[in-house]
């Protein structure tokens, strides 16, 4: 019988299956300090080990400062969670970038760096935007703690089959418009929960013909549309990034391997539960209003009147966030000023990301009253970013260049939103406080980022006027 | 885990879509290193007044237009909520702080995927009812003071108090782990031969598998 990707990896990893609930096999265990330390406390508990240390890689991110490491982490509890996880990961023998290692960075960042992400994997870590990893056909998704510790102790996961969707997103992308706006169009259309229940995967033209970075932004978003997973089929771009990396196969087992994941893809009858088609020929970059990833319009559009949706909920959702947003019914998208600036995260902090939102920015000035930082996704993105130039480039023209990690995307270290500052940010949620209490947070691409902190405001960064 | 076999509790509403979990509880609350004591942050950006972003939550003022802080809804245990609840990460947090707050049972007409899986690993019940349903219990709350509901697990039902019944579906297997409290590790541990066998035959077949470093 014909089968999609996702049937396919899925088959491969049920251990055993009772009732419909699977017992699935997990290649993968990525580790945060975050969601962790209760998981690593239920093992000691039990007097339970790690059952595969060398599949589970542990790195702390959301805690770490971006400003000089070699002071360390000033918030006491903050510190707290770091050095738990560094204990964690010595004690149970799990392979681990500690906060001073050259390759720290966000954890959905740096495994595919490293070679770690591979097509056909199960990969799961206490965090949502494990989606990311999908970028490189693999079935990658979020768990909670009580899973981290199940996958800790057992290398598997009591799991139920996942609807399958295919996302076709039809037509060429225009000029300038980025992969972050083909995601923000996709959850615009399905809505923030148009994808509960479903893995994603992400077909057609547009999507064969981007890079593995902005596959991986594209996947990374797949949460904020209600699915647990996103996916792209792996294929030659695919193959030609891992190629080489530390953690990735070499010699005859990279040809092996290759020879496997080319019968990943989709066979050509395979059928979806469900499928949706976006058509992307004449989109234009994208910027959200409200408080969900699905409220967004075009920056040639408008902030839209709630009293103009006709479901009730919408209706409701739409009034709720525009009080909190601060914004009026009507306003056009390109007139809302914004006083900071965020580029980075595991959605666009990669070295793709940082060249785009350099290249808007170059030669021009951060505008008065605004301020912006770049946090780089990775030591590595950080070092390669310095070797091209562009931290020079973003320190000339007014940005902060900072050290990498989560950051400003959840503030859970001293990046945050002062009470009703308005931010652009290149992260993946603009839900309320999410930023820090009160902040306003606009979701784009960065180059619209870097457009926004040399006018700010709002700009299409294709159409930018003198440098 | 607590088992969760029968609730006859009060009902809190919260009539609000898409509620995310930076919501349910916001990050300065993330950087504990154990899962009790939540609570006490559950809804904290919206349940205290001038809630401060460093996390503290003493000496603070509660915020009477949210809905918990009603004195009629003191003591509730079952929530119920609109579509959507619990988007957004992945933290646990969220059903630990609910948990610890009181809540034993959510009713929504839809739940995100973490969030849902997240409740069942802590003892709460999360029911999805139809969307009309989920109105006319709305509007039961708020027209009767001290509405009470009974959720029963085994026979799959939400009993209002005129007798009306509500049935709800839920995955067999989680419905047996919840209703016996039983430990999904200990039962996956039973299971290590099964594993043993997967991952040798999964070494012959894809030996690239194992980690080059």
């Amino acid at each position: 019988m014909a089968r999609t990707i996702i049937d396919k990896i899925w088959d491969d990893h049920v251990v055993t299956e009772e009732k419909g609930t699977a017992l699935l096999y997990i290649d993968r265990h990525l580790v945060h300090e975050v969601t962790s330390p209760q998981a690593f406390e239920g093992l000691r508990m039990a007097g339970r080990k790690v059952r595969r240390p060398e599949l589970t890689f542990a790195v702390p991110d959301h805690n770490v400062p971006t400003t000089d490491r070699s002071l360390g982490i000033s918030d006491p509890v903050s510190a707290l969670q770091v050095d738990t996880l560094d204990r964690n990961a010595r004690e149970f023998g799990v392979t681990h970038f500690s906060m001073n290692d050259h390759r720290q960075g966000i954890v959905h960042v740096i495994a595919p760096e490293q070679g770690i992400t591979l097509p056909g994997q199960t990969i799961v870590c206490g965090d949502s935007h494990t989606a990311t990893h999908g970028a490189f056909g693999s079935l990658a998704f979020g768990i909670g703690t009580s899973e981290v510790e199940h996958v800790l102790a057992t290398q598997t996961l009591p799991q139920s089959r996942p609807r399958t969707m295919e996302v076709r997103i039809e037509g060429r992308a225009p000029q300038g418009i980025t992969p972050k706006d083909l995601i923000l169009a996709v959850i615009g259309q399905i809505g923030a929960a148009g994808g509960t229940g479903y893995v994603i995967e992400f077909t057609g033209e547009a999507v064969r013909a981007l890079s593995m970075e902005g596959r991986m932004t594209l996947c990374n978003m797949a949460i904020e549309a209600g699915a647990r997973a996103g996916l792209v089929a792996p294929d030659s771009i695919t193959f030609d990034y891992i190629k080489g990396r530390p953690y990735a196969p070499k010699g005859e087992l990279w040809e092996k391997a290759v020879d496997f994941w080319k019968s990943l893809p989709s066979d050509p009858q395979a059928a979806y539960d469900r499928t949706v088609t976006v058509e992307i020929s004449s989109l234009a970059p994208q910027v959200t209003w409200g408080t969900n990833p699905g409220q967004v319009a075009g920056i040639d559009g408008r902030v839209p009147d709630p009293e103009s949706f006709s479901d009730p909920v919408v209706r409701d959702s739409a009034r709720k966030a525009l009080a909190y947003m601060g914004l009026v019914p009507g306003t056009p998208i390109a007139e809302i000023p914004v006083t900071r600036i965020f580029i980075g995260s595991c959605t666009n902090g990669r070295i793709e990301d940082l060249r785009a939102a350099a290249k808007v920015v170059k030669g021009r000035k951060v505008a008065s009253g605004v301020s912006a930082m770049v946090v780089p996704g990775s030591g590595l993105v950080r070092a390669q970013a310095e070797e091209e130039g562009l931290h020079t480039v973003f320190i000339e023209a007014g940005l902060e260049w900072r050290e990498p990690g989560c950051s400003m995307c959840l503030g859970m270290n001293p990046d945050q939103l002062a009470p009703f500052e308005r931010c652009a940010s290149t992260s993946n949620r603009n839900f309320e406080g999410r930023q820090g209490k009160n902040g306003r947070t606009h979701l784009v691409s960065p180059e619209m980022a870097a457009a926004a902190a040399v006018t700010g405001h709002f700009a299409d960064h294709r159409t930018l006027s003198g440098s | 885990m607590d088992a969760f076999v029968t609730l006859d509790a009060l009902v809190a509403p919260l009539d609000r879509a898409n509620v995310d979990t930076d919501a349910i509880i916001p990050k300065q609350f993330l950087k504990t290193i154990r899962r009790t004591g939540l609570g006490v942050a559950l809804f904290y950006d919206w349940r205290y007044k001038d809630a401060p972003s460093d996390g503290r939550t003493e000496g603070l003022t509660a915020d009477p237009s949210f809905v918990l802080n009603d004195p009629r809804y003191a003591g509730a245990k079952i929530l119920l909520a609109r579509e959507n609840f619990g988007c957004g990460s992945s933290r646990e947090h969220a059903p630990w702080a609910l948990l610890d707050y009181g809540f034993r049972a959510i009713i929504a007409p839809s739940f995100a995927d973490i969030f849902y899986n997240n409740c069942f690993k802590n003892g709460i019940l999360p029911v999805v009812l139809l969307p009309d349903q989920i109105e006319r219990l709305f509007s039961e709350v708020a027209g009767t003071p001290g509405t009470r509901l009974l959720i029963d697990l085994s026979a799959q039902t939400v009993v209002l108090s005129s007798k009306e019944t509500f049935p709800f579906t839920v995955d067999p297997v989680r419905k047996t782990h919840l209703l016996e409290g039983l430990d999904e590790i200990g039962l996956a541990e039973k299971k290590a031969p099964l594993i043993d066998a997967y991952e040798k035959n999964r070494r012959e077949r894809a030996p690239w598998l194992t980690p080059a470093v």
